[in-house]
């Protein structure tokens, strides 16, 4: 079995500073980490691996430092690591980035199995997943927190909700987003830390992708940020629970408690 | 400190540090309070391949030295000596093997403990021989191809735990020092059971046992070494695992050091932070410059060992002696720094004094380790015709 693994770089601190001008991350001085939810799927696709048999490969598009990350994936035992990097990707919104990742994907012969985190912990819109597989002509499911195989072909998956979750069985080839809930992602290994020291980490340029400059990055994106601002902090919510009867005498109670009713 | 280690163990310091932060340091309490094994970060430290640390390439292992395995453990311990000592006494079980196994004891014993699939333990001591090894009364009777076992051990980390279990047993009591022997014993083996968990005032998450042999029937072949070799082959491993002790020590005074300043720079009392105040700063002083000099000591016996010399008999028990009495000393002084916090089970402090003072104790106390330096000295003087 082929499995691709999807990791974003990204800065470690959760305390975003944006560039007033640009909108863009200011990332001079933070350390740079693996997207925390991308170690998730990378320990999914170890552990199908294990089930499974076949290869795990790491692929990144990002600047060069991203080649990092991979490197620090392989020590949790991925097989090999391509990054896409090239200055005309730079700028790429969620559709150029999605739209670069899967023709990377495609350049390496595809997978049978695509694993991304949920979101990005950055830009956390968490379209390139979803986008990906479109571009790719996949089925997916995204918030994944339990994948079973079936058989070599054929993938369970629980998909977490609010409360609860769908069960949904997937043909492979598939695309799959998941969830932190999913795992508990082992340690990096000593061997595979020697291993990743001197591996060689192929870097696929925009000619080695075959596209045009104005597919991919600034010029290939369709949005662009107009304005970042911190949301408005969401109000307290509570779930009660009980008969029709006592829950309708209960929300007219608070409501005129509140002085709404 | 820059003790000129090789990129490789620095790396492998590293792995060691991550797990201690990530895996141990977030439950290191409540393993202390509730005595559990630390299953899940043995799981941890056997997927890190840092079981394989001293086992040779050959059986799957890194075949690293006594310094790299001083590393993990000071790393480990930093965080958490209860959690260090179950990884500590795999190696102590591996050791006789490793160094007195045939190949084929070899061949099938240590990859699976290398792998971490595997725990080893290590028994010697009964209620009748600590200090003194010599009056241990289990007995290995040879019966055709077997030997039969009867005696009980005491006080035997990783018992209950571990698969395979070294063991020291009488095979001729009138060889005197020559009468026992060293062997192989797995935990599925008949005749083999195990007592209640002890209860201990430190390193409560390791797991300390009795071993019970009930006419224990192994196969001859289980035999470490020759008939009459046990007592070599039980000093010669203390010999190696006792720097592991020191190292032990080191990290866990490191650890302590390390709350001291932080509590000392945060904790205001007369307007300003105790760490300003002259007798703090001293304690601070003393702490770390004995926690280095510790270190040095340790890290040159390690490398010492490493250029595999003759014999190491009195260097590895400094190894061990000044690293322990130092991290009892550290830890004690960390408790007084922080003082009434210090005391309170929601610092860490007070459970690093519980867990120094083991160190002190096993793998022989800090008195039979002055006696082995000092007759070390005698000896050499003597040779010297002084
Ligand atoms: C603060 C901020 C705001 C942004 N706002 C927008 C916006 O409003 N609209 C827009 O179109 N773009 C936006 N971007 C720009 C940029 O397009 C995204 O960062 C990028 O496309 C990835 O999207 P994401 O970070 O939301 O990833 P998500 O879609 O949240 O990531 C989901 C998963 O996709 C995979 N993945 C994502 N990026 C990569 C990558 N580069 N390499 C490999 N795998 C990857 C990972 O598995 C990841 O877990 C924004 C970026 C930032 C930092
Ligand atoms: C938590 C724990 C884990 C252990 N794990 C293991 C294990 O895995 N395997 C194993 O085999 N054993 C193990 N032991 C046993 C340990 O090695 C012994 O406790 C230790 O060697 C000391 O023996 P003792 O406690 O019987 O003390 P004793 O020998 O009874 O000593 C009592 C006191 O007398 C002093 N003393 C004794 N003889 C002399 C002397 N000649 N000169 C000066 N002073 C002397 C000692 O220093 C000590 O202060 C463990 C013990 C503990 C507490």
């Amino acid at each position: 079995m082929k499995i691709i693994v999807c990791i974003k770089q990204v800065p470690e601190t959760q305390e975003i500073r944006l560039d007033p001008v640009t909108h863009t991350l200011l990332r001079e001085g933070v350390k740079s980490i693996i997207n925390p939810f991308d170690l998730y799927a990378l320990e999914e696709g170890l552990r199908a691996r294990e089930r499974q048999g076949g290869t795990v490969t790491v692929l990144s598009m990002g600047p060069p430092q991203a080649g990092d990350a991979l490197r620090e994936a392989l020590t949790y035992g991925a097989d090999d690591a391509v990054l896409l990097s090239d200055r005309a990707f730079a700028g790429a919104d969620t559709w150029a980035t999605a739209f670069t990742l899967a023709r990377g994907i495609t350049k390496l012969g595809g997978a049978d199995l695509i694993l991304c985190g949920k979101q990005a912990i950055d830009g956390d819109t968490a379209q390139v997943g979803p986008e990906m597989a479109a571009f790719l002509d996949l089925p997916y499911v995204a918030w994944a927190r339990k994948l079973t195989f079936v058989d070599s072909e054929v993938l369970q998956v629980e998909r977490l909700l609010d409360h609860g979750y769908d069960g949904i069985e997937v043909r492979l080839p598939a695309l799959i987003t998941v969830v932190k809930e999913i795992n508990e992602p082992r340690v990096p290994s000593f061997k595979a830390k020697l291993r990743a020291k001197s591996q060689k980490i192929p870097v696929l340029s925009l000619p080695d992708l075959e596209l045009e400059p104005d597919q991919v990055g600034l010029p290939g994106s369709f949005t662009q940020v107009v304005k970042v601002f911190p949301p408005p902090a969401r109000g307290a919510r509570e779930l009660w629970e009980g008969t029709p009867t006592e829950l309708a005498n209960r929300l007219w109670t608070r409501l005129q408690e509140l002085k709404i009713g | 400190m820059n003790y000129l280690l090789t990129e490789e163990q620095q790396m492998l310091q590293e792995l060691a540090t991550q797990i201690a932060e990530e895996r141990i340091k977030p439950v290191r309490a409540e393993l202390d309070e509730e005595e559990r094994f630390p299953t899940e970060i043995v799981q941890d430290l056997a997927q890190s391949d840092l079981f394989g640390v001293i086992i040779p390439e050959a059986y799957g292992g890194l075949g690293l030295g006594c310094l790299e395995n001083c590393l993990v453990l000071e790393a480990l311990s930093r965080a958490c000596v209860g959690v260090a000592t179950t990884y500590a006494a795999s190696f102590l079980g591996a050791y006789p093997i490793l160094l007195f196994g045939s190949e084929a004891q070899k061949g099938q014993y240590l990859p699976e403990l290398a792998r971490g699939d595997k725990l080893a333990a290590f028994a010697l001591t009964e209620s009748q021989a600590g200090s003194d090894a010599g009056g241990i009364q289990t007995v290995a009777v040879k019966d055709g191809d077997d030997y039969v076992l009867d005696g009980t051990k005491q006080w035997i980390t990783n018992a209950g735990e571990a698969e395979t279990y070294t063991v020291i047993a009488i095979t001729d009591r009138a060889k005197g020092a020559r009468g026992a022997s060293a062997f192989i014993v797995e935990s599925s083996d008949t005749g083999i059971s195990f007592g209640k968990k002890e209860k201990k005032m430190g390193i409560r998450s390791s797991a300390t046992r009795e071993i019970i042999f009930q006419n224990c029937r192994i196969p001859a072949d289980r035999r470490l070494g020759k008939e009459g070799q046990g007592f070599i082959i039980a000093l010669k491993t203390l010999d190696y695992s006792r720097p592991g002790v020191g190292a032990l020590a080191v990290g866990l005074a490191q650890g302590a050091l390390e709350e001291s300043v932080h509590f000392a720079r945060q904790r205001h009392q007369f307007g300003t932070p105790i760490i300003s105040f002259q007798a703090i700063q001293h304690m601070l002083a003393d702490m770390a410059t004995e926690i280095e000099a510790a270190r040095a000591l340790l890290y040159a016996v390690a490398r010492y060992i490493d250029s595999q010399p003759k014999d190491f008999t009195k260097q590895s028990a400094m190894a061990k002696l000044f690293p322990t009495d130092v991290a009892m000393r550290v830890t004690t002084d960390a408790v007084q720094i922080l003082a009434g916090h210090g005391y309170m089970r929601e610092y860490p402090v007070e459970k690093m004094m519980r867990d120094a003072k083991i160190l002190q104790i096993f793998e022989g106390t800090n008195q039979i380790q002055r006696n082995i330096i000092g007759q070390a000295l005698n000896k050499e003087f003597s040779k010297k015709g002084k």
